[in-house]
């Protein structure tokens, strides 16, 4: 069974994985970059591996500098989530993104939300503004 | 989002690859953001920072024959010459740094290396269209100048820079400048510090544009609005804040909210900030092996208190104090850079408290500082602070803590 969304496109592309959800905005500068493991202290990600996920999260946070950064040094070491979909937009993450390649979406048809679970492969289509939640 | 013409031409890469690159990533991010249109911009800051990403991005560009249609100011990476005479970088991160300086300088950029550039080099009026990236940079040229610019990333703002035009949305358009909180400050605020404190309070205050009222304006320096906006943005993320008799939009409360209601009050007690001041002394050292000042980087009369504080009591432990070159300039010519050596600080020009390769090795020491984005920024790499007012700082200087 595969349910499809629509969604708005931020950066385009498309990408393929399991879904991360995160309560918290997310800095990518507290990661292992060996691991892409999340280690910032009380996060809702604290402990978990981003590493080829679509991460669902509400947005970014910090500085404009660092979270460029932390996503490069992930993606250098192959360990990068895969695709963002977001709720709310800042131009640092939104930049970073797209100068990454890093499909991204936000205002996701708000069923989307109601359905998915951690770790349902998601198709991410940001190009044509679709997301599919694939189901056995 | 239509183009004009230009524009157009631009992205089809009439003018170079370089300029076509720059504005399709613009030209995605107006999208993103729903712009309309592309509208022109005067000046710009990228937040240069000599790691890696940065450089690969600016690289890409300038290899790409970008050139800088609104010559940008840049943020501090560090200052090459202090930290090899000290021995302290590896031949690695040199060759970055050096790589970073070539390729913004091949960019056209004017290499300020300053988080400060709305004080010196780049100072937008009222009502300016413009693109600075840089935490504290941003909210500064909003709130205080009343100049109008998204919070860019260092990437966002260099496109800009190359392009000279920035996708109209956020914080360009008037409907989006209007306070929406409104925060009663039910305490006096003496000095920076306090400011600081307020700016820590960016959770409680929530998202929007806050309207501080309640601080008597007499109160109100401009390093107290420094501080302010740095800590509203390592707290939380704020773009534009007003303060009722000091910020320009904000001669009065009605004014502040653009004739409309707050959308929510909170009110800050004492209390409110005595809580923050605890949990900035995580490590409750009692001693100093060495103190960082100058996040963002010292303005003048900071420096001058420091000198005054420091020939009092002179320091025993390293005290490095982070500003501008031009501030250096400044406090050459003055005599206030050779007391401030006679009593054991040094000013360190063109550095970021946010670079490894200079400060890492003070990991496991005792540290202070009067900045709570720079124990947040330090604690990155293993350097673990305390933040107290700078009068603290340096008496603990004084005391010294090599046991």
């Amino acid at each position: 069974m595969t349910l499809e969304f629509s969604c708005h496109t931020i950066s385009p592309g498309q990408a393929e994985g399991p879904a991360l959800r995160s309560k918290d905005p997310v800095l990518f500068y507290r990661t292992d970059f060996t691991t892409g493991v999340f280690q910032e202290e009380g996060h809702d990600l604290e402990g978990k591996c981003i590493a080829g996920k679509i991460l669902i999260f509400p947005g970014g946070k910090g500085s404009s500098v660092v979270q460029a950064d932390g996503m490069y040094k992930l993606d250098m070491a192959g360990v990068a989530p895969k695709g963002f979909i977001v709720s709310s937009l800042d131009t640092v993450l939104v930049s970073s993104a797209i100068i990454m390649e890093v499909p991204m979406v936000d205002d996701v048809d708000p069923q989307f939300y109601k359905e998915v679970q951690d770790g349902d492969l998601i198709r991410l289509d940001a190009s044509a503004g679709k997301v599919y939640i694939l189901r056995e | 989002m239509t183009l004009t013409q230009y524009q157009q031409e631009m992205l089809d890469g009439r003018y170079g690859k370089g300029k076509a690159l720059a504005m399709r990533v613009q030209k995605t991010i107006g999208e993103g953001f729903r712009a309309q249109r592309m509208v022109p911009i005067t000046r710009a800051h990228v937040a240069l920072s000599a790691q890696e990403a940065d450089t690969w991005f600016a690289r890409k560009l300038r290899d790409a024959g970008a050139q800088c249609a609104v010559p940008p100011t840049v943020n501090p990476g560090y200052c090459l010459k202090y930290f090899q005479q000290m021995g302290r970088v590896d031949e690695k991160s040199s060759a970055l740094m050096r790589e970073t300086h070539q390729v913004y300088q091949d960019l056209g950029a004017i290499l300020t290396y300053s988080c400060t550039p709305y004080l010196f080099g780049n100072i937008p009026r009222y009502g300016e269209t413009v693109s600075f990236s840089e935490t504290s940079v941003t909210v500064y040229a909003n709130s205080v100048l009343g100049a109008r610019t998204n919070r860019e990333s260092s990437a966002s703002a260099l496109c800009a820079a190359i392009t000279g035009f920035v996708p109209e949305y956020g914080m360009l358009l008037d409907e989006n400048r209007r306070g929406t909180v409104l925060v009663q400050v039910d305490t006096p605020l003496q000095g920076e510090f306090d400011f600081a404190l307020l700016g820590m309070n960016a959770k409680r205050i929530g998202p929007g544009v806050p309207v501080f009222a309640g601080i008597k304006p007499s109160d109100v320096t401009t390093e107290a609005l420094i501080a302010l906006g740095a800590q509203l943005n390592v707290a939380g993320m704020v773009d534009l804040f007003h303060m009722v008799g000091v910020t320009p939009d904000a001669p009065n409360l009605e004014r502040a909210f653009g004739g409309r209601q707050p959308e929510r009050t909170v009110t800050i007690t004492r209390e409110d900030l005595e809580a923050q001041r605890a949990l900035l002394m995580p490590q409750k050292y009692e001693q100093a092996d060495f103190v960082i000042l100058g996040c963002p980087h010292y303005t003048y009369d900071q420096i001058c208190r420091a000198a005054r504080l420091l020939k009092q009591a002179p320091a025993v432990v390293p005290v490095w104090i982070l500003t501008s070159a031009a501030v250096v300039d400044l406090a050459r010519s003055t005599g206030m850079a050779g007391q401030l050596g006679e009593s054991g600080a040094t000013l360190v020009p063109d550095t970021c408290v946010d670079e490894a390769p200079c400060w890492g090795h003070l990991a496991g020491q005792r540290g202070f500082t009067d900045s709570p984005k720079c124990a947040y920024y330090m604690r990155a790499f293993g350097v673990e602070l305390d933040v107290t007012t700078c009068e603290n700082c340096l008496a603990l200087a004084a005391k010294g803590g090599k046991s």
